[in-house]
């Protein structure tokens, strides 16, 4: 397929799309607490889609059935909303994309429900961190090889293990295009640094590090979708949908 | 949403299906149903039964795949 270079007036939708992604899950964020079902939260992100005349990405998408992915402690990625009830201390990784004008934004954020231990608050924020490094790291004229490098580096330097077998994607109008981004270096899955595409301007990209308390193997539950860390430990999750530009790479879907 | 990492073997040509699909044995003995890929199609590189391909399975269904290369 290869990757799609956009240009500056489709680059100019993308950041609506991404607008958008970034206001819903800001209201899906504030309305996270202890007693909640999941289900709630695909109920307001399918009304603020109506609201803001966007479409989810994800409804359909390969037949899955929700408009946004929850995913709750070991549960890393693609979990799917439903009956399960928010508990206070529980790790919630919040995926979310949207369809405007025929592109895509997708992002992702992980928050604690209430009171959250320091061993969350870290985790949390060493995810947030890595996906930072990674974008940092995005610039004109690198390699694809040094964002997987600067996540994979920064999060095993905080203790944590990046998961392999799911990476971030190219990005436009279609969710997933090429390349591949890997959040590690390590062949088969990952990039080595100084390897891989060289970043050019009009990429448009989603970075996405998974981080585990534990090791990086994962295991995907019965309903085919919902991935858990393999031995159960906890999970967190950022991913942002950006745009590669002058010197710094854009955020597309930066929260207000 | 994250994208599962395409998965890539190699695996033997068992027999030719109409519509251009293939039955193809992986070293695990599993057998997968192909189709070949544009650029096979495009440059008219025959797929034979004994050839040793190379195959991109889907995560999301393993049981089928996509030849995207003929090995010697």
């Amino acid at each position: 397929m290869g990757i799609v270079i956009k240009s500056d007036k489709e680059i100019a939708t993308m950041r609506e799309a991404g607008r958008i992604t970034a206001e819903v899950l800001r209201i899906l964020q504030e309305n996270v607490k202890p007693g909640m079902k999941t289900i709630e939260l695909d109920r307001i992100a399918e009304r603020e889609l109506k609201r803001l005349g966007a479409t989810s990405s994800f409804k359909g998408y390969r037949g899955y059935p929700a408009h946004l992915c929850v995913s709750v402690n070991d549960e890393i990625v693609h979990g799917i909303p439903g009956e399960r009830v928010l508990k206070d201390g529980d790790v919630v990784s919040l995926d979310f994309g949207v369809i405007y004008q025929g592109f895509q934004g997708d992002a992702a954020v992980t928050v604690a429900v209430g009171n959250a231990t320091p061993e969350v608050k870290r985790l949390i924020e060493a995810t947030r961190e890595s996906l930072h490094k990674g974008i940092a790291a995005a610039r004109p004229g690198a390699r694809l090889g040094d964002v997987s490098a600067a996540i994979q580096g920064y999060a095993e330097a905080q203790g944590y293990s990046v998961v392999r077998e799911y990476t971030g994607h190219g990005i436009g109008r279609e969710m997933h295009e090429d390349p591949q981004i890997p959040n590690c270096t390590e062949p088969p899955y990952g990039l080595k640094p100084g390897t891989g595409p060289v970043l050019q301007k009009g990429m448009t990209i989603a970075i996405e590090p998974m981080l585990n308390v534990g090791g990086w193997r994962t295991r995907v539950a019965d309903d085919r979708w919902t991935v858990h860390t393999a031995d159960g430990s906890l999970a967190a999750h950022f991913e942002h949908t950006i745009a590669i530009e002058g010197d710094e790479p854009e955020i597309l879907t930066r929260e207000k | 949403m994250a994208k599962k990492e395409a998965i890539e073997v190699e695996g033997t040509v068992v027999e030719a299906l109409p519509n251009a699909m293939f039955r193809v044995e992986l070293p695990n003995s599993h057998e997968v149903l192909a189709h070949i890929s544009g650029k096979i199609r495009m440059h008219y590189i025959r797929v034979l039964p004994g050839d040793k391909v190379l195959i991109e399975l889907s995560p999301y269904d393993l049981s089928r795949g996509r030849i995207t290369y003929r090995l010697k």
